[in-house]
């Protein structure tokens, strides 16, 4: 529920319209609880007292009641609706931004699919949420309120069977809102499971295929949808006692009225029109009474989803600019790493990096070669802030990282990830993705390094193709190409390459080094690999082992020092193997 | 409360959190005007039909009706539990029109004549009545719900067990997100035809005929007054409804290109920040973004304003009862009991009509998702088991492929002609360049996709002949992507066979060198991977595919890149393993790190969708052509650099130079 009234501050800003929204309330209310009275006095005054002009007067009034709360409906559902979409407008660009300021260590916690139902269906969800306050919230006690002292006015002795409708309804509703919520809750987390089902069955069709397993996987489907059915057929038997309830508790208020009401009145202390007009409250009270009902699962869902948006836009990123952070101005590429140890959130205790120290003087390559979990990707996630160090210093021009504004610091550094996303739109664009402004000589220039001229070029419409969303139709090797062509168009002071030639063939992956090697300059460069044959042209090689420095120089002394090194290249291209290529 | 319920339609929309919404909402439908519900089946006829949500084809009426009728055959198990609802609907409807009349009988037959044992009488009879409608409503509400879940969990398993049929090539043309929506909001679709609309329609139907019935048989002026309002009403909702369904299209395309967008950028946030594109990303959601917002208020306005206006109009009517009814009533014409059985009619009139006019717009958009869960459902695999296939058992696992012509796209031919042998234990590598078709050879051996042209044959057997489940349960295959389920390490291992002991999945473990690491997660083989997929490396998922490989024992090995990300120093224990594992086995290896193919009986270079080169290591190399290039290409270099002086690393730029382009040198 705190999450709730966040949400109404959240409404702050359209504070006029919300104040408009309440006056044209008020009247609505006004109007809609003053037409049973006239009805009543059409009764009594009119008809059994044979009054043609007082029927006529009371229609009239009547009348002018209706357009004022037709003119009421018509405000009070124009502010609802502008403040709603303001406020959903608003929640999405919050949670967007929210999400962009995000660091790594924070959104390694989410799933994509998470963050992005958080800012499609809960946000519509609050947004719905937002609309129905609009509209209801303050003309349900309004309502009640106003009802009930029609009743009283009518008639206090028939206004008495309120005594039990009410406290009974706000038992009901007791009981629910109780027993509700977990059950919603159950429910939805076997939607969920079904639906991780489905979603796996369709990633990893392949594996299910090439396993045989789709027998397995109906089973398993089976369970879970029976046991969806199984919790859904129960809710809905839960809920479906509550309307016919409050309905009955109503009508059980007509019995009342019709009874003791007639009794009244053949004592000749009611008026038939008194009894008609009470029965009129009364209906208006069943249609708060089934506002409230509905909102039991509503305000539930919508508290629930304002809650998951919190917990996002509440995300402290854990990387920040330093309060007194200076702009990296001109830089020259020497990057050191001293004593530095890095862990994930809630592995503290197992160390992805224990005690690096490396140093890349500026336009040097330095090459990390490591087995697979050495942590040479956590390493290289440290240069541009991906994460932070749990221990030690990363350094560039002398300046530890954190002491630079993230701006600039990721301004001088051209960054390949292992996974090359691209974004949809042209080859163009994504080449200048880092450098909108950049002309189109300087992206072919950038693509001819990253050797991917000549494969833009087949295609028919060239760099001006369109790719579909992250770049589905082009081979991991084509992506992997752009990729580098987008980081060589900011002609970076730093490259960092993360695997990134891993689905390059060899051919393409000597031309690319030899044409960054013709263009390096003053770049400085740090580069990961699993193909020997892409390090050997590096400054210098450090192996890493479980996180930590076992060997760094270069090949030759590599070769002569560390057995690991020795492994590793005999692995690839040992063996004899180099005998045979000789000849 | 109708409004309210206009809003919960709204809510559930939406689905995601849907369950507590839609049920609310569903809760609120049950009650509609204070009855009736269910129907189903006869209703299908009184479906409206004309001005349908204009979309593709101009049959569409016809296919909603055929829709309809597909649905229908779901619900044909649980005919009893239909009629039971359909009764209840009948009796609910019928009690709730009794109510007031009886209030109207109270006041003209006994309140105004002073009857007071006829009045405690007829309010007995009233408690009698409410009482009925209150346990049939209930009645009502409960048989449905077992009746629509039960529909469709029957619908999931159906869509399961589709996608389980459906060939790669289907996958390959729509999205994963598509296919969830299938089952998510389509299904939800269908969840509100069959727990609401339809219902509401039938409930509404009754009530309205009813009070018309009624309200003309009390009083025929004072009921065609009260009548006489619904013409406006009608042009009113029609009107609306219209220019709503065009405003909300707007929306959908808006809001469509503001979800891709997020989507899109969450899953590139590294690269946005590494590129400092925030600021500009920002910038284009926010135009997005208020585009949709406004788009929306304005279809959202219309549409929302329907409600509270035809809720105005019942006011409408009371004026009318109250006006007409005491001129009538000056008249004798009218009694105040009449007059009293109008008005509480009044509201209870209007409810059924602005279901109805909002049950057109919910039904078209609710048929318009179970047509698409049909589609799916109609949908033919490309590969099927053909009539009179055999199971294919105990092979020995010789390969042909004879001639082989095939396309994922007709006209952009990825194998041309390509003809190979591999006879039973020999292992074949297939090299060449990214895109040649190595993989999609594995595809065809596989039958993720039929032959164009030529034949695949397995021990003489056309691979088309046999059943593709025999088929593929002779092949084991590690493919370039891994995947891994969401479920312990244990599990994922016993993927590959899933009758094995946990101490067969660690051998298995063990011989893809995946034990090492399993053991340094937290919970060793009892790690649960969805929560720590991120946190296994590209390289330990590699592993673990294999290690499943292994524990399913294949005749026929396939290994599609299958350790393209795992280390050298790792692959070479591997390896070990690997030659362990195909020996005896037919085996099929891609790999572009040529370290991993020497040993191959044979070597098949891919080039273009054609066999360019075929042969042993040695004879290809002593050939010269496109193997003995890439293979030098990959491993000159190191010659080069050895034999580089020290000296001259140092000054990288030169150094480099050469070492950059030692092949052709070293030729």
């Amino acid at each position: 529920m705190k999450s709730i009234s966040r949400i109404l501050r959240a409404m702050r800003p359209y504070r006029g319209l919300v104040i408009w929204n309440w006056v044209f309330m008020a009247c609505l209310v006004a109007a809609d609880l003053a037409i049973p009275r006239m009805l009543q006095r059409v009764i009594d005054g009119g008809i059994r007292a044979s009054n043609g002009a007082v029927i006529l007067e009371s229609s009239l009034i009547m009348v002018g009641l209706i357009l004022v709360s037709a003119a009421a409906t018509v405000g009070i559902t124009y502010c609802a609706v502008r403040v709603s979409q303001y406020v959903g407008a608003d929640l999405r660009r919050a949670l967007f931004a929210r999400v962009l300021s995000l660091s790594a260590r924070n959104l390694d916690r989410w799933q994509t699919g998470q963050l992005i139902t958080r800012s499609s269906s809960d946000v519509q969800q609050v947004t719905q949420f937002v609309f129905f306050t609009g509209r209801m919230f303050l003309r349900v006690p309004l309502v009640a309120i106003g009802a009930l002292v029609m009743m009283v006015l009518t008639d206090w002795r028939l206004a008495l069977i309120m005594l039990f409708i009410l406290p009974a309804a706000a038992a009901i509703f007791l009981w629910y809102a109780g027993h509700a919520q977990p059950l919603f809750m159950d429910v939805q987390r076997k939607l969920d499971g079904m639906n991780a089902i489905f979603q796996e069955n369709v990633s990893g069709v392949r594996v299910v295929k090439a396993f045989v397993r789709a027998a397995h996987e109906v089973e398993r489907c089976e369970r879970a949808n029976t046991d969806l059915t199984g919790r859904s057929i129960r809710v809905g038997r839960f809920l479906a006692i509550l309307m016919p309830t409050l309905h009955y508790l109503v009508n059980l208020g007509i019995v009342f009225v019709v009874a003791l009401g007639g009794l009244l009145a053949v004592r000749a202390q009611l008026s038939v029109g008194q009894i008609i007009a009470f029965n009129s409250y009364l209906l208006w009270m069943l249609m708060v009474l089934g506002h409230l009902g509905n909102m039991v699962g509503f305000i539930s869902a919508s508290a629930a989803s304002a809650e998951r948006i919190y917990e996002v836009l509440d995300e402290k990123p854990a990387v920040t600019d330093a309060p007194d952070a200076r702009p990296l101005s001109a830089p020259e590429g020497r990057i050191a790493l001293r004593d530095v140890r890095f862990a994930y959130d809630g592995h503290e205790a197992e160390e992805v990096l224990q005690d690096v120290d490396l140093e890349i003087a500026p336009g040097q390559t330095l090459a990390l070669l490591g087995s697979t979990g050495a942590g040479k990707s956590s390493l290289i996630n440290l240069v541009p802030r991906y994460y932070d160090v749990t221990g030690g210093v990363v350094a560039v021009d002398g300046h530890d990282v954190r002491d630079l504004t993230l701006h600039s610091l990721r301004g001088a550094i051209g960054l390949v990830p292992q996974e090359a996303i691209l974004f949809t739109g042209t080859i163009r664009d994504n080449i200048r993705f880092g450098r909108p402004d950049a002309s189109d000589e300087e992206v072919i220039a950038a693509a001819r390094i990253a050797q991917a001229h000549d494969f833009i070029m087949a295609f028919p419409q060239g760099y001006d193709t369109l790719l579909g969303q992250r770049g589905v139709n082009l081979s991991g090797g084509q992506r992997q190409r752009l990729a580098i062509a987008r980081a060589l168009l900011l002609d970076p002071r730093i490259l960092i390459l993360d695997d990134s030639t891993s689905a390059v063939d060899v051919e393409t992956e000597v031309a690319l080094q030899e044409a960054l090697a013709g263009t390096g300059g003053a770049r400085s460069s740090l580069l990961v690999a699993q193909r020997i044959s892409s390090v050997l042209g590096a400054d210098r090689i450090a192996v890493l082992e479980r996180g930590r420095v076992v060997a760094q120089g270069t090949h030759r002394e590599l070769m002569a020092q560390s057995p690991v090194y020795r492994e590793i290249y005999d692995s690839q291209l040992g063996n004899g193997a180099s005998a045979e290529a000789k000849a | 409360m109708s409004e309210m319920r206009g809003q919960g339609a709204g809510a559930g929309r939406d689905q995601g959190q849907g369950m507590a919404a839609r049920q609310g909402q569903r809760a609120a439908g049950a009650s509609g005007a204070g009855q009736g519900q269910q129907g189903l089946n006869p209703l299908a006829r009184n479906m409206p039909t004309q001005g349908m949500q204009s979309g593709p084809g101009a049959d569409r009426p016809r296919d909603r009706q055929r829709t309809f009728g597909r649905l229908t055959a779901y619900l044909r198990p649980h005919r009893a539990l239909i009629a039971v609802t359909a009764a209840l609907v009948v009796a609910s409807t019928g009690l709730a029109l009794l109510g007031p009349y009886l209030v109207g009988l109270a006041i003209d037959r006994y309140i105004v004549r002073g009857d007071l044992p006829g009045l405690w009488r007829i309010s007995l009879i009233l408690l009698g009545t409410y009482t009925l409608a209150w346990l049939a409503e209930y009645g009502q509400s409960y048989t449905i719900v077992a009746v629509t879940q039960h529909v469709l969990r029957a619908l999931r398993q159906d869509l399961f067990g589709r996608l389980q049929a459906l060939s790669l090539r289907y996958f390959d043309r729509h999205t994963t997100g598509e296919l969830m929506s299938r089952l998510t909001n389509d299904i939800d679709a269908v969840n509100r035809v069959l727990s609401q609309s339809v219902v509401q329609l039938v409930a509404s139907g009754l009530t309205l005929a009813g009070m018309v019935v009624v309200v003309l048989l009390l009083n025929v002026w004072l009921a065609l007054g009260t009548i006489a309002v619904m013409p406006i009403m009608l042009y009113f909702t029609l009107h609306m409804g219209r220019g709503t369904r065009r405003g909300f299209r707007e929306v959908q395309a808006n809001l469509g290109r503001l979800n891709a967008l997020t989507e899109e950028t969450i899953i590139g946030v590294k690269v946005v920040q590494a590129f400092r594109r925030e600021p500009t990303l920002t910038a284009e959601f926010e135009r997005t973004n208020h585009a949709v917002r406004d788009t929306t208020i304005r279809a959202q306005l219309r549409m929302t304003l329907l409600r509270p206006m035809l809720m105005v109009f019942s006011n409408l009517d009371i004026v009318v009862i109250a006006g007409l009814g005491g001129w009538l009533a000056l008249r004798g014409m009218v009694s105040v009991g009449v007059i009293a059985t109008f008005v509480l009619y009044a509201r209870r009139f209007f409810q059924p009509l602005l279901t109805l006019a909002d049950l057109y717009n919910s039904i078209q958009s609710a048929l318009a998702g179970a047509e698409r869960v049909f589609d799916l459902l109609d949908e033919r695999p490309q590969v099927t088991d053909r009539p009179g296939a055999v199971a294919l058992d105990s092979i020995r696992g010789h390969v042909i492929f004879d001639r082989v012509d095939f396309a994922y796209v007709p006209g952009v031919p990825v194998l041309k002609d390509v003809s190979l042998e591999a006879l039973p234990g020999q292992v074949v590598a297939l090299v060449g360049p990214t895109g040649a078709g190595k993989t999609t050879v594995v595809n065809l051996l596989s039958r993720f996709y039929d032959v164009d042209g030529g034949a695949i044959r397995i021990d003489g057997h056309d691979i088309r002949d046999v059943t593709q489940d025999s088929l593929r349960r002779q092949l084991g295959i590690v493919l370039q992507e891994t995947f891994l389920f969401a479920d312990t390490v244990m599990e994922n291992i016993r993927y590959g066979r899933l009758d094995a002991t946990d101490e067969e999945c660690i051998a298995a473990a063990r011989l893809a060198n995946a034990d090492q690491f399993i053991q340094r997660l937290p919970e060793g083989y009892q790690t649960h991977l969805a929560e720590r997929a991120s946190t296994l490396s590209q390289g330990q998922r590699q592993l673990l595919a294999i290690a499943r490989a292994i524990l399913a024992d294949p005749r026929i090995l396939i290994l599609d890149e299958a350790t393209s990300s795992v280390d050298t120093r790792t692959e070479v224990h591997i390896q070990a393993a690997l030659l362990n594992l195909m020996r005896g086995r037919t085996s099929f290896v891609i790999a572009h790190r040529l370290s991993t193919i020497r040993q191959a009986d044979q070597l098949l270079v891919i080039s273009d969708g054609r066999i360019v080169e075929r042969g042993t290591h040695q004879s290809l190399l002593a050939e010269g052509g496109f193997y003995s290039r890439l293979y030098k290409s990959q491993f000159a270099r190191a010659e080069v650099l050895t034999q580089v002086a020290a000296p001259a690393m140092a000054h990288r730029g030169s150094a480099s130079a050469r070492a950059f382009s030692p092949s052709k040198q070293d030729v």
